[in-house]
C-alpha cells in the first residue's frame, strides 16, 4: 500500500510540469438573516463564473476552482469572522467572494482576512467607511461606496421635484452611513429633510417609527433598510396608515421580493441599485438565464465579477497565493488591454496567459478606484404597473 | 374642524395601532400570568408556544383555502383557530407531562422549572422553523380594510384621514371576548374557582378536594388559548416570522410584570400601559399641536423611537422599584 501511494506521487509529480491545482474560493454571504433573500441569486452568479473558468481548462495550466458556500448571517458579525475563519483555516480557500453586508465584512476582513494575507473582495458590503479602511491592498468591492449612492438618489429625488423628504434607515454600518451621504447630499441641492430617524429590525411592532415619519411629514420617505427586514415593516405601516404613498428606495430595497410584497401599492415609488447597462450586463443575463437563475437579482452581477476578478488576477500572477495575486487585482480590472465580458473569461485568461493586458468589463461595468472599489453605476429604478422598471443608468 | 382634524390624527397614528398592539400584548400576558399564578414559573417558551400555534393556524388556513373554504370579508385563519389550539394545547400537554410534572413531582425551586422552560423554548423554537421555516408568510386574506384613508376623507371632508384594518378591528373584538369569557370562567365556574383556589394556597386547594392534574391541565389549555389567539393577531396584523414571536416575549413579560405577575386584570393594563408608552411617548406631537392652534417651533417629540424598547425597561425599574408587586398587587414566588 504504501509502495503503491509513493508511485502515485512520484508519478504525479513528475507528470504535471507546472502542476494543476484544485483551487478552492469561499463565498461569504448571509444565506440566513435579513438578506436571506438575497443571497442565493449572488452565490449562483459567483459559482457560474468558477465553472466557466473550471470548463475552460485555461486557468494556470488546467487548474479547477471550486467553490465553498458561508453563512456569515449579515447580521451578526461574530458569526461572519467565525465563517471567515473557517473558510481561511480549514477549507484553505485561495480567496473570498464576500462579505455581504458592510458591518460583518469589516469585522471579518480586520480580525480574519487582513491577518491571514486573504483576499476578499466583496460584491454588495456598501458603506463608506470600508473606502479608507486599513486593508493592506487584500480588499476590494465590486460595488460603489454609498457616499455615491446618497449623492444619486439625491440626483433622483431633486429631479422628480420633490422638496421635503423624511428619511427611515436601519440601525447599522450600512443604513446610517447611507442615510448621512444622502442627507448631505440632498440639503447641498437645496432639499429638506423632515427627519432623519433610523429604525431597528426585527422588531415586534413599527406603529411608534411610522407615526413619528407621519407627524414629521415631508413629500416621500426615504427607506434605508432591508427588504426582508425593518425596511419592508416601515412601509406596510406607513402605507395602511395613509402616511405615505411615494417611497424612495435604497439598494437593500430594490428587489423583486419587495415587489412580490407590495405589487401596486407602489405606484409612485422609484429607487435605485448600482447595477450597469451594456454588453456585459446582458451577455450575464443571459449566462444566468442558462444556468438556472435571474441574473438582474440585485448584486448577482457583482458577485460573478468578484469572482471572475480573483481568478483573472491569479492567471496574470501566475499564482493562486492571495498574497501574490493581490497586486494584480487592480491591472485585470482596469484599462488598458482588451475588454473582456461575462462569458469571455476562456478568452482573457488566454490573453493573460500570453502576456497581455486585460481590461475586464463584466457584468457590472467594472472599473475600480480609490482604493479597489467600484466607480458606481447606478439604475434607476420604479413602480408603475405593479412590477420593477428600469427608467435610467445614472 | 380642526379639534376635529387633531382627533383624527391622534387616532389614526397613536390610539388605534396603540390598542391593536397593546390587545395582542394583553392575550400574551394573560397567557404568562396565569402560567405563573398557577403553575408557579416563568415560561419563557411562551413567545415560540405562540409561534408554533400560528404556524398550525397557517397549515390548517392554507388546508381550508386549498379546499375553498373562507370567511368571506374575514381572514380564514379565524377558522383554523379553534383546531389549531387543540393541536397545540395537545402539544403543550406533551410537554407538560415530559418536563414539567417531573419538577412539580420533585417540587424543584420555581428558577429550576425557569431554566427548564428556556430548554423548551429552544425545541419550540426550531420546531415551528422545521415546521414552517424561517421566511416571512403572510396568511391575512378577506378584506384589508374597514375604512382606507381615502375613503375616510371623501366620508368626512377632513383634511387628515384615518384608516381601520379588518385585522386591527378583529384583534379588538376578540380580545375583548376572550377577556370577557376568562374572566366569567374564573369567577363564576366550579372549575374556575378550583383553579384559583389552586392558585392562592395549594395545600388548602388539595385538603378540599381539588384535583390538581385537572387544575394543570386546564390552566395549560387555558393559556395554550391565549397564546395562539395573541399569535394569530399579531401574525394577522403585520406577518408571520418565526423570529418575532421571540422578539415580542420581552415585552410580555415586562405587561405581566407591570400588571403584577398572577393578576389577570394588571396583564391586560401592562398590555396597554406598554403599548400606549411606547407609541404616544416617541410620537411627534407637532401636527396634533398646529390644529389645536399652538404653533410649536420643534416636533414636539418626547424621545427619539430609537428609545422604544426603553420605555418598557424604565417603565418595568420604576414599578419594581416604587411596587415590586406590580400596579395590581401579583404575587412573587
Amino acid at each position: 500500500m504504501n509502495r503503491f501511494l509513493i508511485a502515485t506521487a512520484v508519478l504525479a509529480l513528475t507528470a504535471g510540469g507546472a502542476l494543476a491545482e484544485e483551487i478552492k474560493l469561499g463565498i461569504s454571504l448571509g444565506f440566513t438573516g435579513p438578506l436571506e433573500s438575497m443571497a442565493p441569486p449572488m452565490a449562483n452568479a459567483a459559482e457560474l463564473a468558477m465553472k466557466e473558468v473550471t470548463d475552460s481548462g485555461k486557468l494556470l495550466d488546467g487548474s479547477t476552482v471550486t467553490a465553498v458556500r458561508a453563512d456569515n448571517t449579515c447580521a451578526d458579525a461574530a458569526a461572519s469572522v467565525a465563517a471567515v475563519e473557517r473558510l481561511v483555516t480549514s477549507e484553505r480557500v485561495n480567496g473570498i467572494v464576500g462579505g455581504m453586508c458592510s458591518g460583518e465584512t469589516i469585522a471579518s476582513l480586520e480580525r480574519v482576512g487582513v491577518p491571514n494575507g486573504m483576499v476578499m473582495i466583496a460584491p454588495s458590503a456598501t458603506s463608506p467607511a470600508l473606502s479608507t479602511i486599513e486593508d493592506k491592498g487584500f480588499f476590494f468591492r465590486t460595488s460603489p461606496s454609498d457616499a455615491r449612492q446618497g449623492e444619486v438618489m439625491a440626483d433622483i429625488i431633486t429631479d422628480r421635484g420633490l422638496k421635503s423628504v423624511a428619511v427611515s434607515y436601519t440601525n447599522n454600518d450600512y443604513g446610517k452611513g447611507l442615510a448621512d451621504s444622502f442627507v448631505s447630499a440632498f440639503e447641498a441641492k437645496g432639499g429638506s429633510i423632515t427627519m432623519n430617524a433610523a429604525h431597528d429590525d426585527g422588531k415586534a411592532d413599527y406603529s411608534a417609527e411610522v407615526a413619528a415619519l407621519a407627524a414629521a411629514g415631508g413629500e416621500a420617505l426615504v427607506v434605508a433598510g432591508y427588504v426582508d427586514q425593518g425596511g419592508s415593516g416601515i412601509v406596510r405601516g406607513a402605507l395602511d396608515s395613509g402616511a405615505f404613498d411615494t417611497f424612495v428606495f435604497t439598494d437593500g430595497m430594490v428587489t423583486q421580493a419587495l415587489v412580490d410584497k407590495f405589487g401596486t401599492e407602489l405606484e409612485h415609488s422609484f429607487g435605485q441599485n448600482p447595477s450597469a447597462e451594456g454588453e456585459g450586463r446582458d451577455a450575464f443575463i443571459a449566462l444566468a438565464r442558462e444556468a438556472g437563475f435571474e441574473g438582474s437579482d440585485a448584486f448577482a452581477a457583482e458577485s460573478y465579477d468578484a469572482a471572475a476578478l480573483i481568478m483573472l488576477a491569479m492567471q496574470a500572477a501566475g499564482s493562486s497565493d492571495p498574497r501574490v495575486y493581490k497586486d494584480k487585482v487592480m491591472d485585470v480590472a482596469n484599462a488598458p488591454g482588451e475588454m473582456i465580458n461575462p462569458g469571455e473569461l476562456a478568452r482573457g485568461l488566454e490573453l493573460l496567459a500570453a502576456g497581455q493586458d486585460i481590461d475586464y468589463v463584466g457584468a457590472s461595468a467594472v472599473e475600480l478606484v480609490g482604493g479597489g472599489e467600484s466607480a458606481g453605476t447606478y439604475r434607476e429604478v420604479d413602480y408603475k404597473g405593479g412590477v420593477l422598471n428600469v427608467v435610467a443608468t445614472r | 374642524m380642526d379639534l376635529l382634524n387633531a382627533l383624527v390624527t391622534f387616532l389614526n397614528f397613536v390610539f388605534i395601532p396603540a390598542s391593536a398592539y397593546g390587545a395582542q400584548l394583553a392575550l400574551g400576558a394573560l397567557g404568562v400570568t396565569l402560567i405563573y399564578g398557577i403553575l408557579r414559573f416563568s415560561n419563557f417558551a411562551h413567545g415560540d408556544t405562540m409561534a408554533f400555534g400560528t404556524a398550525m393556524v397557517i397549515l390548517l388556513t392554507w388546508g381550508l383555502q386549498a379546499l375553498g373554504i373562507t370567511l368571506g370579508p374575514l381572514p380564514t385563519a379565524l377558522l383554523a383557530l379553534p383546531p389549531a389550539i387543540a393541536l397545540t394545547a395537545a402539544l403543550a400537554l406533551l410537554t407538560d407531562r415530559w418536563v414539567y410534572r417531573h419538577y412539580r413531582r420533585i417540587k424543584a425551586a420555581p428558577i429550576v422549572v425557569v431554566m427548564a422552560s428556556v430548554g423548551v423554548m429552544f425545541v419550540m423554537n426550531g420546531l415551528t422553523r422545521i415546521v414552517i421555516g424561517v421566511g416571512e408568510i403572510n396568511f391575512a386574506d378577506g378584506a384589508r380594510f374597514v375604512v382606507t384613508v381615502p375613503q375616510f376623507r371623501e366620508m368626512t371632508g377632513l383634511t387628515e384621514g384615518l384608516s381601520l384594518r379588518t385585522t386591527q378591528a378583529i384583534t379588538l373584538v376578540i380580545a375583548a371576548l376572550s377577556v370577557w369569557a376568562l374572566f366569567v370562567f374564573l369567577n363564576r365556574t366550579r372549575a374556575g374557582k378550583a383553579m384559583r383556589a389552586y392558585a392562592d394556597n395549594e395545600d388548602l386547594a388539595l385538603l378540599s378536594g381539588i384535583d390538581p392534574d385537572r387544575v394543570v391541565r386546564l390552566t395549560w389549555i387555558i393559556a395554550i388559548a391565549l397564546a395562539v389567539m395573541a399569535g394569530t393577531l399579531y401574525g394577522l396584523d403585520k406577518t408571520f416570522k418565526a423570529f418575532n414571536y421571540f422578539q415580542i416575549l420581552l415585552p410580555i413579560f415586562a405587561a405581566a410584570i407591570v400588571g403584577g405577575l398572577g393578576n389577570p386584570v394588571g396583564a391586560i393594563a401592562g398590555g396597554f400601559l406598554i403599548a400606549f408608552s411606547e407609541v404616544a411617548l416617541t410620537y411627534p406631537w407637532k401636527k396634533v399641536a398646529e390644529y389645536l392652534g399652538f404653533e410649536p417651533s420643534g416636533l414636539l417629540q418626547m424621545l427619539g423611537t430609537e428609545y422604544k424598547l426603553a420605555i418598557s425597561f424604565v417603565i418595568l425599574i420604576v414599578v419594581l422599584l416604587v411596587r415590586p408587586t406590580g400596579l395590581f398587587r401579583g404575587k412573587a414566588y
